[in-house]
């Protein structure tokens, strides 16, 4: 365990803990686009930038993935930090000046129109897509391609690929919803991935419930009952519900 | 060749290495360095060896191609041994007198001699070219007494014996400690204490360890590395083998870009000679030592020299950079305590070992010591790769090395550090070179890149060159880098374009500071450098693009104008038929008008006239 102070409170924690989450314990909101505590620190919106004393020595760090020190001394929302981090806010406007969760940020910490232009792209690059696709998911159907400004996120060589098996966990953790999910006629088409995926219909009820794909690569992966993947997961409940009454009667 | 298995057999080697080489024998050196080879050394290498060939001469003279001398300006290179005869642009026409006059009648080809512009004296040795008068090569100067291919001529110039003293006569602590006390500081960048990194490498917890040589070498212009690798490959691997006994480490790589298939060639070969000699791999000289090199390509990118991103670039990952709030000397490669050293730093080892500590601390400034190796380009007569002693003066390096600049110009700036340096004013020419000093200046040593700049050079064009770089550069992981060079570039083409406002210059600085406090790793931490520079030492040509619309330098084509002198205009017609643009007209004799509407401000005009009657203003 470490002792360290996060805005005049001196806290226990174990060494190496990242800042982010000593500070939620708190309950002090760091703000951020690109964390997920399911998912490895990447450390790319720098909206987290906080203030760490060590040594006398005071510098700005993302809270993410700085790992929790004895006696350092953290500062969340020093002048040093709202400067920078409001920077870092009209930056994003003017790369996304439609994105709402930004336009959000902008009004809380009062930026007003971005000096740098007004971009309409939607994507901002945070990455959780590309992350629980490979981290969580194992798939690995979507990559950061090209460098710089030209940089995005994208299937190999933008053609529809093999490996999307159709979950939407990409869409799910998108933070500006540039990622469209819709299911239509027993199809799920993810189209920024250009993916379309036969649905798979439940055995007892017919509803559509999930991705053929997504069921083939589960069941894989995973020692499952042949039952979980014919049945959507209501009527399941429902069978099991059915069984442990038929139980009870013994 | 047995392996070596002890000291003893090391030094018979050494002795018997030596016996076959007689320092009193004629030897032809020619440079096969890279700018050399532009300059067509190849075909000047056969027709020596055709020339000695017809003449009967193989018994009595040898021909050795060499690594890069340094004075790429006048390739091809070629020196005559013992006497260090020293010719410059020697051509396939020229062999047939060289071997007919230097090496059979002792004369000298004075054609072919370097010409002192200064003082019009010809100069027969290479030491006393005031090029490399003023340098101190303990690093690069064997470069050119060796071929890179042969082990024996390194062996012949001290080679190894430092790698057998250090694996049987020093321990591991021994070493770090002598590395620490040499003062040597990393030459790819950051300047970090070797002998500190190397100690917490070796301290850190974890049974695997690995060594890495950064011969990424992205920096545009910059090819020191390079040629290090090319022409002395094995002081790099000796110093690696050194590195990790001291280290503790079994496994090394080296990260070479993939636009160097020269230097790959020579250490492949390089790493081949020194495993059949018993100088790699298992029981390294017979101490119980094992330790193996790999070479892995790099695909290239700038980025991928950081140290990060150069380490999942091996894992083969995406070449991005990560946190380093955690170390790479605790968790790097495949998360394993790491030791990344650059190229020169290597190479700097064994001279270390070799010489002692206090000879080579004896060299420098208070904190950097020994001597780096740059890349002089851009407006100077001498361009090449120079060894300074730290603590030279710019001055001495500009003028005295770099034989000052071309055309009788007026000197302007010198941009150091690579792309993220910054950009130098004539004010401080006698600042002397060392990590703290070109820092102190808001630029930097970075890896050794010196760009020397003119009086017809707009410095706000020159930031927005080195960000146009950076911008494509970045990796484009992070916001403040990704975002904030594309906005920095937007305004800096807007002033260069007339288009400048009030209040822009602050607005650069604002996002410079952000940029470079916030960004994930050094390029966005340097990236607003060449901006800051020119802003601090330039500030009146940013107010003179944007409150004037005037670039003083006459660079930026949408502030300059292109008009004809009346008064001077013979109507020679010159410039009417050079102009793509059909922009001048006027009658034969009679003096001619520009259209400026039709002008694209391309300049032809003004470079064909020869009555000085084309005005840019
Ligand atoms: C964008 C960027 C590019 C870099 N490129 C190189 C390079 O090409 N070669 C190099 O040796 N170091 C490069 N570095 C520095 C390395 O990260 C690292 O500091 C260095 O290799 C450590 O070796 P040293 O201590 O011997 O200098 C680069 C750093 C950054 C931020
Ligand atoms: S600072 Fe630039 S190069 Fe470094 S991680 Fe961020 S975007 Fe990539």
């Amino acid at each position: 365990m470490v002792s360290l102070t996060i805005d005049g409170n001196v806290v226990q924690a174990e060494e190496r803990t990242p800042l982010i989450k000593i500070a939620e314990k708190l309950g002090i909101r760091i703000p951020t686009l690109c964390y997920h505590p399911a998912l490895e620190p990447y450390g790319t919106c720098r909206l987290c930038t906080v203030e760490v004393v060590k040594k006398g020595r005071a510098r700005l760090v993302t809270a993410c993935n700085y790992p929790a020190e004895e006696g350092i001394v953290v500062h969340t929302k020093s002048e040093r930090v709202i400067k920078a981090r409001k920077l870092i806010i009209e930056l994003l406007l003017s790369r996304c000046s439609k994105a709402k969760v930004i336009q959000e940020l902008a009004e809380e910490y009062g930026v007003k129109e971005p000096r740098f232009g007004e971009g309409d792209e939607d994507c901002i690059l945070c990455g959780l897509c590309v992350r629980v696709c490979s981290e969580i998911v194992g798939a690995n159907a979507i990559s950061f391609t090209s460098r710089g400004i030209d940089r995005e996120v994208s299937t190999p060589f933008h053609i529809a690929s093999e490996e999307c098996i159709g979950c939407g966990a990409c869409a799910y953790l998108c933070p500006t919803d540039a990622i469209k999910l819709e299911d239509i006629k027993g199809t799920r088409k993810i189209e920024r991935w250009d993916t379309s995926r036969p649905l798979q219909r439940c055995s007892i009820c017919g509803n559509y419930f999930a991705p053929v794909a997504q069921l083939e690569y589960i069941k894989n992966r995973l020692n499952l009952p042949e039952e979980i993947f014919q049945n959507c997961p209501n009527c399941r409940r429902k069978s099991y519900a059915e069984q442990v009454a038929a139980l009870g009667h013994i | 060749m047995s392996k070596i298995k002890s000291t003893e057999d090391f030094e018979k080697l050494q002795e018997s290495v030596n016996k076959t080489r007689d320092p009193e024998r004629l030897c032809i050196t020619v440079c096969s360095g890279t700018g050399c080879h532009a300059y067509g050394c190849e075909k000047v290498t056969q027709a020596f060896v055709e020339e000695i060939r017809n003449r009967d001469l193989q018994d009595k003279v040898d021909i050795r191609t060499t690594g890069c001398h340094g004075f790429c300006e006048r390739g091809p290179i070629v020196v005559i041994h013992p006497q260090e005869v020293f010719y410059q642009r020697v051509k396939v026409e020229d062999v047939a007198d060289v071997v007919s006059e230097t090496i059979l009648k002792k004369n000298i080809v004075d054609r072919l001699l370097y010409v002192d512009p200064n003082t019009g004296k010809q100069i027969i040795c290479e030491k006393d070219v005031p090029f490399y008068k003023k340098q101190r090569r303990i690093i690069f100067g064997n470069n050119a007494l060796i071929d890179p291919t042969s082990i024996d001529d390194y062996i012949a110039l001290g080679g190894y014996a430092a790698l057998s003293k250090v694996l049987w006569e020093m321990k591991p602590l021994e070493v770090i400690d002598v590395i620490k006390k040499s003062g040597l500081r990393g030459r790819g960048g950051g300047g970090f204490p070797t002998g500190r990194k190397w100690e917490f490498c070796r301290n850190a917890e974890g049974d695997r360890r690995y060594v890495i040589c950064n011969a990424d070498e992205g920096d545009p212009g910059a090819y020191m590395d390079r040629s290090l690798l090319e022409g002395n490959p094995h002081s790099v691997l000796e110093g690696m083998i050194i590195g990790a006994y001291a280290i503790g480490s079994h496994q090394g790589f080296i990260y070479v870009r993939n636009e160097y298939p020269l230097a790959v060639k020579n250490v492949t070969i390089a790493i081949q000679q020194a495993r059949e000699y018993g100088l790699l791999d298992r029981d390294i000289i017979g101490s119980g030592f094992d330790f193996e090199i790999k070479i892995t390509r790099g695909g290239g990118a700038f980025v991928c020299g950081e140290s990060t991103a150069l380490m999942a670039s091996l894992e083969g990952k995406l070449g991005e950079p990560r946190a380093k709030y955690v170390h790479t000397v605790e968790k790097g490669l495949w998360d394993n305590p790491t030791n990344l050293n650059n190229v020169e730093t290597w190479a700097n080892v064994p001279v270390i070992i070799n010489k002692g500590w206090q000879w080579y601390s004896d060299i420098g400034t208070e904190h950097s010591k020994g001597t780096k190796i740059f890349s002089l380009v851009g407006k100077i007569n001498n361009t090449g790769l120079i060894e300074v002693p730290m603590g030279i003066s710019l001055r001495e390096i500009i003028f005295d090395i770099g034989g000052g600049i071309p055309e009788g110009k007026k000197f302007k700036a010198v941009q150091t550090g690579g792309p993220s340096g910054g950009c130098i004013p004539e004010s401080l020419l006698d600042l002397l070179v060392d990590f703290e000093k070109l820092t102190e200046t808001g630029s930097m040593m970075g890896s050794g890149g010196m760009i020397v700049m003119d009086e017809d050079t707009c410095m706000v064009d020159v930031a927005k060159y080195f960000l146009n770089f950076l911008k494509e550069e970045s990796c484009g992981k992070c916001v403040p880098c990704r975002e904030g060079i594309r906005a920095m570039l937007e305004i800096l083409t807007r002033i260069t374009e007339g288009e400048g406002e009030e209040g822009d210059v602050e607005l650069l600085q604002e996002l410079s500071e952000v940029v470079a406090e916030t960004s994930l790793c050094a390029l966005g931490g340097t990236a607003p450098n060449p901006v800051l520079t020119t802003i601090k030492y330039f500030r009146d040509e940013y107010e003179a693009h944007i409150k004037e619309k005037r670039c003083p330098a006459g660079v930026c084509p949408a502030l300059i104008q292109y008009s004809i002198d009346t008064e001077r205009c013979t109507g020679c017609g010159a410039c009417v038929k050079v102009c793509p643009q059909e922009a001048i007209s006027g009658q034969r004799k009679q003096p001619h008008s520009l259209d400026q509407a039709k002008c694209i401000k391309c300049g032809a005009c003004l470079e064909v006239c020869k009555f000085e009657a084309v005005i840019k203003r």
